[in-house]
């Protein structure tokens, strides 16, 4: 726990904000948002080459997030790294707000690119990968994608290009929570088995708790010494880890917390309302 | 008149040439670069040319990251799979983004021919035009091909450039004046006005000699920008003429027809005929006679024009 505490508070902080943010929108995803919490935090606290001062600088690291219904996690990130004043969290889904349902790159700075429509997140990341081997540009694309997701042609189309075009700089991560809006993942349309179907698509695969710190910078570190090929982190997880009445339960997919259930869920948390 | 050249072979030829202009151009195709003539650009520009495989949908949303990236991209496949297939790729990944794609779709419209309806999309010019922001373009000949081609990838934005298979006549001299968003008047005329759209400008041109000899005289405007639409040429004509015909190898609904009889009604409302594929599927045979079965001759503008007398 102490050699991440720093890691932990602040994926508890983004937890916290992601239960607020929703709640205050009175719709979107906390399940899939708290599932993604601690990877997002080790990427945008530990791992990504980034500067909130400097959003725009050449050689950035750049996170997409492919599964962009996710995107209370992404702003609650974005805001904990100084991109934009935290009040902006509480005019997510607002008129008028920066803060979209779904990540618009237009809009917030940090975003790298608008998602929300499934399968073309880690689609444009192939481009974005592209583009910084043409250049020659150090910076690497990483793509948090759903397994529901897993569902979209797109993504299969996009994964044999990325082997094909040997985008080592690219490194996937499936938020295997198992859950999508209609229930579990093998009672709406079977996914697995996920690692074979990446090997057989030319990727170097890893296998993680996408809730163990350690296990998550390892498997970044290991993605950025595999060459030749592109890296997908298969982190199992849990959907909206962090709040009982939340984890496990696929009816948290897509609906905002009341006052009650909210103010329970930072409490859990240990946050103040 | 004696020289034809199909508009793809235009793109194609103009990529050559821009790819030494433009450093950052990269060009995309899905597995048909020697129809859509993207391969001499392959040729000459290997490390700037990535085959995406029979796969429309990451085509356009690899172009999308490319672009943001700070790529100029043309992206080419056939138009039924660009405009179809890919068209919520293309809305979310590029249209919203406004990301500097070009989606340079070859063997649009029925002159595809022997290929049948799968492959001969006619609903593209309504798909593109109806993406906000969206420039659509649509030239007619080889040479305006090529400056539009060029204006398309000057232009910072998504531009969607609707280019046939077919080699039609070359009308337009080389570097002719040819700028997006401003329709060309051909032949001026004061009776009537029809404005087309690519292959059917030169049928429409056809029309106006064979009108001419009845005494009857028309303009024709080359609108090969269907989006944004030359409001001031559609008034002007609206104006100065007793009617108004579109020609466009499209379907009756949403393409050119529908675009210019917006103008008109909400600005200067006068009779319009609307000649365009009447709402059906094409189907397999030779382009022309495509082209006479489906009523997109100069004959049948001919017939329009007097249906509005």
């Amino acid at each position: 726990m102490s050699d991440y505490g720093k890691l932990i508070k602040v994926a508890n902080d983004i937890r916290i904000d992601i239960v607020k943010q929703v709640h205050f929108a009175g719709s979107g995803h906390p399940g899939g948002s708290l599932s993604a919490a601690d990877i997002v935090t080790v990427l945008y606290f530990y791992e990504m080459n980034i500067d909130s001062a400097n959003p725009k600088k050449a050689d950035r690291d750049k996170f997409v997030l492919s599964k962009g219904h996710a995107a209370p996690v992404q702003y609650a990130a974005l805001a904990e790294k100084g991109y934009f004043p935290k009040d902006e969290l509480w005019k997510l889904r607002k008129l008028g707000s920066m803060l979209q349902g779904h990540p618009d790159m237009k809009k917030v700075p940090g975003i790298e690119m608008s998602t929300g429509s499934l399968g073309q997140g880690i689609s444009a990341s192939v481009g974005m990968a592209l583009a910084n081997k043409i250049d020659n540009n150090p910076g690497r694309i990483y793509t948090l994608i759903g397994d529901g997701e897993l569902q979209e042609g797109l993504v299969w189309e996009a994964f044999m290009a990325s082997s094909h075009y040997k985008l080592d700089n690219l490194t996937a991560i499936l938020d295997w929570n198992g859950l999508q809006i209609d229930g579990k993942n093998e009672d709406v349309m079977t996914v697995t088995p996920v690692d074979k179907k990446f090997e057989s698509f030319g990727w170097n695969v890893i296998k993680i708790d996408g809730h163990s710190f350690e296990e998550i910078i390892k498997a970044f570190e290991g993605a950025k010494k595999c060459k030749g090929k592109p890296t997908v982190i298969i982190a199992k997880t849990i959907k909206g880890k962090g709040v009982s009445f939340m984890e496990n339960n696929a009816g948290w997919h897509g609906k905002a917390p009341s006052e009650e259930e909210a103010k329970q869920a930072v409490a859990e948390l240990g946050g103040e309302w | 008149m004696a020289n034809k050249i199909a508009t793809r072979q235009a793109y194609g030829e103009a990529l050559v040439e821009l790819g030494k202009k433009y450093d950052n151009l990269i060009v995309l195709d899905a597995d048909l670069s020697k129809s859509t003539m993207t391969a001499g650009f392959s040729k000459e520009y290997p490390d700037r040319f990535f085959n995406m495989g029979i796969a429309e949908q990451n085509l356009y949303g690899t172009a999308a990251g490319l672009a943001v990236s700070g790529k100029i991209v043309c992206a080419s496949t056939f138009a039924m799979f660009a405009a179809g297939r890919a068209f919520e790729i293309i809305r979310n990944s590029i249209g919203y983004t406004k990301a500097n794609v070009k989606i340079c779709a070859t063997h649009a419209g029925i002159t595809v021919g022997e290929d049948g309806a799968s492959h001969q999309v006619i609903e593209d010019l309504a798909l593109m035009r109806s993406i906000p922001g969206m420039v659509v373009l649509n030239p007619a000949d080889g040479n305006s091909a090529k400056r539009l081609v060029e204006a398309a990838i000057e232009y910072n934005g998504p531009v969607y450039v609707r280019l046939g298979r077919l080699a039609t006549p070359i009308f337009y001299e080389e570097n002719a004046d040819v700028e997006i968003g401003k329709g060309n008047v051909l032949r001026d005329g004061s009776d009537y006005t029809i404005i087309a759209t690519g292959f059917m400008v030169n049928e429409a041109i056809q029309a106006a000699e064979l009108l001419k000899s009845e005494g009857i005289s028309i303009r024709v405007i080359d609108m090969h920008t269907i989006k944004p639409i030359d409001k001031d040429i559609i008034i002007k004509a609206a104006k100065e003429t007793k009617g108004i015909v579109t020609a466009e190898e499209h379907n009756i609904i949403g393409g050119l027809g529908g675009a210019v009889a917006e103008v008109v009604t909400e600005n200067c409302p006068i009779k319009m005929k609307i000649v365009g594929i009447k709402d059906k599927f094409g189907q397999s045979g030779k382009p022309l006679e495509l082209v006479e079965e489906y009523g997109l001759t100069a004959k049948d503008l001919v017939l329009a024009v007097k249906s509005l007398v």
